[in-house]
């Protein structure tokens, strides 16, 4: 923290010395983000056109139906939409608070005692990180099913809670950011392992577990294979999928077609503003000096 | 740590062995109970069935019950001499020559444009190049597929106003250009922060006092900060490397608009369609496993390379 704040005062310094301008390396940098927003700015106007707008009319050409667009969005299926919205809201938000409380208190625990199976298990998880989620998708079903969950939205959270990265991720952070010395204090003052971690360890650690959560909500919300395969009633679904029966029925009609891209464009707002508001809080650091230690 | 803490920490922890005897296990608890659960009880079941197959067992082929029986490595044999699932691992090679290298490439131009001093508008490209994170990959390939489209495309607009006819950006070679370029925009913002916050952390003095002895930024992004951050590129590649190797989301969402992409273009999506389609789980868990290890193999080639990197460094 206090490296990045010397390190941008001095480069101020250094910019007023040599005022130094790189009109090259800008434009560069600025078609780079052009390239990021046109296909955003795309679907934006692209909601405003009505269905036949939508073919005929030049791409980025403001259209006339977004009114029209939204009204038949929010009637589809009797406002299935916002369902699909909360669905994706609850498994992310939900999914992605405990998945944090379970990843902390695992890496907490692994960072901060030593006991006989701690590297049994600090190996299992670093293994789990390298199997890819979703080669795990099908099987989870056939476990789901038998079990009876699979349909329901438990078959969609439970998997989703449990996160090998996430628990490096706070084991990297644990053994950083919570010193001995101060749970020591704290087990002299008579406190049990528990409050220690509550209120020591975990006010302690909540900047990596804010960049946890944010890593782990927007994944269970661009999550698509696993509600996929789990779930087949669509009330049930999240956004991702709801979205794209919508385009795969839309094959044939452009009426099905604005529906998906309308519902698309309104679906990424809040998650754009999201990313960006909490963009100050990450702390990617933890991911990247992950390798280094 | 200095060693008197690092002493009183061995201390502690000694004393904590013994004190605190379970509480370690029961913060690990949830965790550990969920992995058995989720994690490694389907990988063992998985193991199992892809032994198995589903025989019919009296009563003809349609009055008899499907039996699973054990049939050994059969259907691993069934996966690797199956045409699906190797035209989709020739798709997955090209796709991934295309697409880790740009992305890592794109990722780390970013990042050093980020941290180069006198570059113009960086905290709003940052936030731009950062925003198409937020999109998830089925809606980006919708978003990109849109913009493939003749009849919606911008670019195909342009070029048939010059009388050059539409891109071809779904038919045969295009397709794969097209696949990794929507991989591309979504993960090329995430690993420019990556690498930027590892560019971040090295020490300012370094940099200054090679600027002091005359050397130009490119230079510098050269011979000192590419070098640095090599554990970032590292990091980066392999989620690359993860990403190319569980392409399904894109493919996907393109079936709907161009038949180049058909049902089995990618490994996963022939794995979809064994489990769900024609009902083959044996196959199907075969096929998993196989991806799962062709996973961890190129994971550990990509460490291994790094490893020998850093060693011949030092």
């Amino acid at each position: 923290m206090t490296s990045t704040v010397t390190r941008s005062t001095d480069m101020v310094v250094a910019h007023k010395r040599r005022e130094a301008r790189r009109p090259a390396a800008t434009l560069i940098l600025i078609a780079g983000a052009i390239y990021s927003l046109v296909p955003v700015a795309w679907v934006m106007i692209a909601a405003s056109k009505s269905p036949g707008e939508l073919f005929s009319t030049f791409s980025f050409m403001p259209g006339t139906g977004l009114s029209g667009n939204l009204s038949d969005l929010f009637a589809y299926n009797s406002g299935q939409y916002w369902k699909w919205i909360g669905n994706s809201a609850l498994y992310s938000g939900l999914g992605a608070a405990l998945s944090t409380l379970v990843s902390a208190m695992a890496g907490y625990s692994l960072a901060k005692y030593s006991f006989p199976a701690r590297g049994v298990i600090f190996y299992g998880f670093l293994v789990g990180i390298l199997i890819p989620g979703i080669t795990l998708a099908v099987p989870q079903y056939l476990l789901m099913s038998k079990i009876g969950l699979a349909g329901g939205p438990l078959s969609v959270l439970l998997p989703v809670i449990i996160s090998p990265f996430g628990v490096y991720l706070s084991y990297v952070f644990a053994r950083a950011a919570v010193p001995a010395e101060t749970m020591e204090a704290a087990r002299i003052d008579g406190a049990s392992e528990w409050r220690i971690f509550r209120s020591v360890a975990l006010p302690l650690m909540l900047p990596g577990m804010v960049t946890v959560f944010l890593l782990t909500f927007v994944g269970i919300w661009n999550n698509f294979l696993l509600p996929y395969i789990m779930l087949s009633d669509q009330s049930y679904y999240p956004l991702t999928v709801g979205l794209y029966t919508l385009l795969s029925k839309g094959s044939g009609s452009p009426q099905l077609y604005s529906l998906a891209i309308t519902g698309a464009a309104l679906a990424i707002i809040p998650l754009i503003a999201l990313v960006m508001i909490l963009q100050r809080y990450w702390r990617l650091d933890l991911v990247s000096g992950g390798l280094k230690g | 740590m200095t060693t008197t803490t690092s002493s009183k920490v061995r201390e502690s922890r000694g004393k904590s062995a013994t004190r605190h005897g379970i509480a370690p296990y029961l913060f690990a608890a949830p965790a550990l109970f969920l992995y058995v659960a989720f994690i490694i009880i389907p990988i063992v079941y998985t193991m199992w069935l892809s032994l198995h197959a589903y025989r019919i067992e009296g009563g003809g082929s349609i009055l008899g019950n499907r039996v699973l029986t054990w049939v050994g490595l059969e259907n691993f044999a069934s996966v690797l001499t199956s045409s699906s699932y190797l035209t989709g691992l020739k798709h997955l090679a090209i796709y991934g020559i295309i697409a880790v290298p740009s992305m890592l490439g794109l990722a780390l131009l970013f990042a050093l444009l980020l941290d180069t001093p006198g570059v113009r508008a960086r905290p709003f490209s940052r936030a731009a190049i950062f925003i198409p994170y937020a999109v998830p990959g089925i809606v980006a390939a919708l978003l990109w597929g849109f913009m493939y489209l003749p009849s919606t495309s911008p670019i195909s607009y342009v070029t048939e106003a010059l009388g050059l006819g539409p891109v071809p950006f779904l038919d045969d070679p295009g397709i794969y250009g097209a696949l990794a370029n929507i991989a591309v925009w979504g993960g090329v913002g995430f690993n420019m922060i990556i690498i930027y916050t590892s560019l971040r952390s090295i020490p300012n003095d370094i940099l200054e006092s090679a600027r002091l002895d005359g050397a130009t930024e490119i230079q510098l992004a050269l011979r000192i900060k590419i070098p640095l951050v090599i554990p970032a590129l590292v990091l980066t590649g392999f989620f690359a490397l993860i990403g190319t190797l569980q392409l399904y989301n894109e493919p996907a969402t393109l079936t709907t608009m161009t038949n180049v992409v058909g049902q089995t273009w990618a490994p996963l999506m022939t794995i979809y369609r064994d489990a769900f389609l024609t009902d083959n789980l044996p196959l199907a868990a075969a096929a998993s496993l196989t991806l799962a290890l062709a996973t961890v193999a190129a994971s550990a080639i990509v460490l291994q390379i790094a490893n020998l990197r850093r060693r011949r460094q030092r």
